[in-house]
């Protein structure tokens, strides 16, 4: 109610300035009338002219400077078989659209310096020229049909999941704001699961009378093994959320009323990825902006940020109400070997739900 | 109909109707008078909307530090000045439904079809006053009820301006979804009802009222691109409402048309069967030809302010026609392109890849063509040029990222990231409002009287816009490539994003900037109207019929009769037959109204 009565008096005073304004300006002489002044005399199109040419400067400073200081704060290299792919189409269409930009942009700023008014000069009378027009029609028409092809082609190989191939099954569950994994187990089948068998510690809503269920084993940590492609069935208890793994390029909406899904393989574990130099180089960056932020934290009596470790993520990436911003699990990328040795120290549904 | 409209204006001619404070500003059914009402409208709803997306940026910049200014507007949801998590998803959601279409959709294309298409097209009004009369008071009262649904007490609409279910559905999911949300509603739907009769009313116009000798193939840019922009309003709004009414169905009626399988505070809801990704088809059918009612009005005006102001025919007439019609078709079998990872059929992600690839090539003819009308010109540096300018250099950064969210396989890894808001922020936000902008500039005499907005400011303006807006959204496309989300409150709960802090500083900082430069064009925009210096009745030499009438505002436009088409609208610096001099000696251009010369050729159109 504060907050309406301030914006009542905001626009009350506005009322007010305006009309003491209405008032002074009845008191003043008229200015001259058909005074043409507000045009762009020839100063003004010079004046404008050479900051057009500093213009298209500034716009590549600015983008040379943000490479410059930010080019490191990027995603490390792909850590999945699928992600390279998306890599090179990104390289290549990015090639691509700085070269057109480059261009169009000097092109855009040196015309209007060049041909900034003056009033000696005379405009060429140019309003046709079928011929270049046809160029610079057909020349996208190429280019764009060269993206499309093959970026439709990276997307059915990314999309297409074969059975051949014989993916291992892992439930991807998100609710209000953390996530749960269930693996499939030895039978790789998840067992059947709606969200009104939800009952005290079957959080997942899991069917415990399922054959297929008893081997299943729910955690709130993602260990996947290298080189074995893991098939995400995807599942929401609540509202829209989004499964967001930026390192592996992978992304798929966890819808509630329907299994989505997404697969891919990851090649890099997460030993690997911590000793990889862009990695190394981004974590001692954090550091040493996590011990400068805990030195200011001591000096307030509070407790220091602890040093930070490289661990793949998975975040919530569609808005899904207030904690939206913390919503996120571990993921951890290990040989075959480790991820048996975790896998068997885990509980099953029918260990932990049907004593 | 144009004969016997004209007819029925000579007759009025002479005796003046008495107009009262009510009729002539309040219930004006004056074109004229109506498009003011939604700039002035539309300017308003846009100050609420950018001093949202600052506050947000202070947020970003410096996570949960209390600032005095939170506390001053944002009350209860900042106790001790610290921002509240749920308070900044509803400043997400309510800084884009106001600026998408409070501002861009009826402060933009409301204002200036209203004014151009009668003066443009030599009609002496809209072809119904009146229903353009109740399209502005619904708007009105649109912006009304969302302005008050800022002060509700559990807090505004707060899933995002997409307002995707469940979460808009279940005030249990988020307290924003509740009166807030209804309000969002019911605000939209009286909004949808204003833009159909808004549209519907310039589509007739056009086609009905031209004046004689106003071919189609002479109509300026502008009046194309209103013309196209109102029919694809037509065709998608409706489905919006129609997305709207379900969802209220659903919020109160206990109907499952988004709602299947979902357990939620403890409890598992009746709801089965429906789903949120039919959703997400009815609003993007709406939501992407929408970007396209934003920007659309704006392509017509730069390239009706670049032609004039470079004294320069606009280059490839025809071209932009049809680009307009290529880019109108494109952008209503698209939208899937927001629903990549919807979970929807990978296969329809294929094919909305490759139509939304298709729209590069309009766009691209589109660019080139506006370059090329600089191209030896003449060109003359009003505030309205230089925007222009701005317009296309922001649409190409922008439009060129669009290549790649339009790629399914590269839209998974930067979907909902800040590279996708860097792209939307730059393509349809900054340069639409470039386009507003500049018809303000260019237009403003037409508006009030012949009274101009002083250039000097318009200039300061101008520059420090373009080079803070630069700085803004470039370093965002990086934090983007880094796979921050958007919509995040605060990156602080990933250690991982903590490099990504001091961009978001500078990010913030030029946004400040910038938002600070609207203050001197508001303040440029409140003196002018009233102290603005006069100019002459053609101020810009331009060549079109609403600088041919009066200066005066009266009804009915002309005071004679009205005036009669010879030409195509872009007859700058057409040279004489041996190129001594310009067709009429020492003018540069030939209004529309001028008969064919002898010995002229009729060119190119």
């Amino acid at each position: 109610m504060t907050a309406f009565l301030i914006v009542l008096v905001i626009i009350l005073f506005g009322i007010t300035v305006l009309q003491m304004a209405k008032i002074f300006g009845m008191s003043k002489t008229p200015e001259q009338l058909g005074e043409s002044s507000e045009i762009a005399s020839d100063k003004d199109n010079n004046i404008n002219g050479w900051l057009m040419l500093m213009f298209v400067f500034v716009t590549y400073a600015i983008l040379i400077v943000s490479f410059w200081k930010w080019g490191e704060v990027l995603l490390p290299k792909a850590a999945s078989e699928h992600g390279q792919g998306i890599d090179d189409l990104w390289l290549i269409s990015m090639v691509l659209i700085f070269f057109v930009g480059f261009i169009t942009l000097w092109l855009l700023s040196y015309f209007a310096f060049k041909y900034r008014g003056n009033k000696n000069n005379r405009a060429l009378y140019f309003a046709d020229n079928d011929k270049l027009e046809f160029i610079w029609t057909v020349i996208p028409v190429i280019v764009l049909a060269g993206l499309i092809i093959y970026g439709l082609f990276t997307w059915t190989d990314i999309m297409n999941v074969s059975e051949d191939e014989d993916p291992m099954i892992v439930e991807l569950y998100a609710y209000q704001f953390d996530w749960r994994a269930r693996y499939s187990g030895e039978d790789n089948t998840l067992g059947e699961a709606n969200v009104r068998l939800i009952e005290g510690a079957n959080q997942l809503g899991v069917d415990t009378s399922d054959p297929n269920a008893q081997d299943d084993i729910v955690v709130n940590e993602l260990h996947l093994p290298l080189g074995r492609k893991i098939l995400f069935k995807m599942r929401s208890q609540d509202v829209l959320h989004s499964a967001y793994m930026p390192h592996f390029r992978a992304q798929m909406n966890c819808v509630p009323g329907m299994i989505t899904q997404f697969a891919f393989t990851p090649s890099i574990t997460t030993e690997q990825m911590r000793l990889d130099e862009e990695v190394m180089g981004k974590v001692s960056r954090i550091n040493s902006i996590r011990r400068k932020n805990s030195i200011e934290l001591i000096a307030k009596g509070e407790e220091a940020l602890e040093p930070y470790e490289f661990d793949y993520l998975l975040l919530c990436n569609k808005i899904c109400g207030t904690n939206h911003y913390n919503m996120q699990m571990k993921i951890i990328v290990e040989t075959q070997e480790q991820y048996d040795a975790w896998i068997a120290q885990q509980a099953t549904i029918a260990t932990s739900l049907n004593k | 109909m144009s004969a016997h409209a004209e007819e029925h204006a000579v007759d009025d001619h002479g005796h003046h109707h008495k107009e009262t404070f009510i009729t002539k500003y309040i219930f004006s059914t004056d074109h004229k008078m109506i498009s003011k009402q939604y700039l002035i409208t539309g300017l308003f709803m846009g100050i609420i909307g950018i001093a949202m997306s600052i506050l947000m940026r202070m947020q970003l910049a410096w996570p949960e530090e209390p600032f005095v200014v939170f506390e001053m507007l944002l009350g209860k949801w900042a106790e001790g000045g610290v921002m509240d998590p749920s308070v900044y998803l509803a400043l997400v959601t309510i800084h884009g439904t106001i600026m998408v279409f409070f501002v861009l959709t009826a402060g933009l294309s409301g204002t200036f079809s209203n004014l151009l298409i009668p003066l443009q097209i030599g009609a002496r009004d809209m072809a119904s006053g009146f229903l353009n009369m109740v399209s502005y008071w619904l708007f009105f009262l649109s912006s009304l009820i969302m302005v008050m649904s800022l002060f509700v007490e559990a807090g505004p609409a707060s899933a995002g301006w997409t307002i995707y279910p469940p979460l808009s559905a279940l005030p249990q999911a988020i307290p924003g979804s509740g009166a807030g949300m209804t309000l969002w509603l019911v605000s939209m739907a009286i909004f949808i009802a204003s833009s159909l009769l808004g549209s519907l009313n310039y589509v007739v116009t056009v086609i009905n009222l031209r004046t004689k000798g106003m071919r189609m193939t002479r109509l300026p840019l502008t009046i194309w691109a209103f013309f196209v922009t109102a029919i694809i309003g037509i065709v998608s709004f409706p489905v919006l409402l129609s997305a709207a009414l379900m969802l209220i169905m659903d919020r109160s009626f206990g109907t499952s048309f988004f709602l299947s399988d979902i357990f939620i505070a403890g409890e598992v809801l009746h709801n089965q069967g429906g789903s949120p990704v039919l959703f997400e088809h009815l609003f993007w059918f709406l939501g992407h030809p929408e970007v396209y009612i934003v920007i659309l009005p704006a392509m017509g005006m730069v390239s009706e302010i670049l032609a004039t102001n470079s004294r320069k025919p606009v280059f490839g007439y025809r071209a932009m026609v049809a680009s307009i019609l290529a880019i109108a078709f494109l952008s209503t079998i698209v939208w899937g392109h927001h629903m990549f990872i919807s979970g929807m059929n990978p296969f329809l992600g294929s094919v909305f890849t490759f139509t939304t690839l298709l729209i590069a090539i309009p766009s691209a003819v589109k660019s080139f063509n506006w370059i090329t009308t600089l191209w030896k010109g003449n060109l003359q540096m009003n505030p309205a040029m230089l925007f222009s300018i701005g317009f296309v250099s922001t649409f190409i950064t922008g439009g060129l990222t669009g290549i790649i969210l339009g790629d399914s396989a590269l839209d998974i890894n930067v979907h909902d990231t800040y590279f996708v808001v860097a792209h939307f922020h730059l393509v349809m936000g900054i340069s639409a409002l470039y386009g507003l902008f500049a018809g303000v500039y260019h237009w403003f005499p037409k508006m009030f009287e012949g009274r101009m907005l002083n250039k000097n400011l318009g200039f300061v303006h101008f520059w420090i816009t373009v080079i803070g807006a630069y700085g803004v959204f470039f370093p965002m496309h990086f934090i983007g490539m880094a796979g921050l989300p958007r919509r995040y409150y605060t990156n602080t709960a990933f250690p991982y994003f903590d490099d990504l802090a001091d961009v978001n500083v500078v990010i913030t900082i030029f946004a400040i900037i910038t938002a600070g430069a609207q203050i001197v064009f508001l303040y440029n925009f409140i003196h002018s109207m009233y102290y603005g210096k006069k100019g002459p009745k053609n101020p810009w030499n331009a060549t079109t019929l609403e600088w041919t009438a009066e200066v005066k505002h009266i009804h009915g436009n002309w005071d004679g009769p009205l005036p009669e088409v010879h030409r195509w609208a872009y007859d700058y610096s057409k040279p004489n037959s041996d190129d001594t001099d310009y067709m009429i000696a020492g003018q540069d251009f030939i209004p529309q109204d001028v008969p064919m010369m002898e010995n002229e050729e009729e060119l190119h159109h």
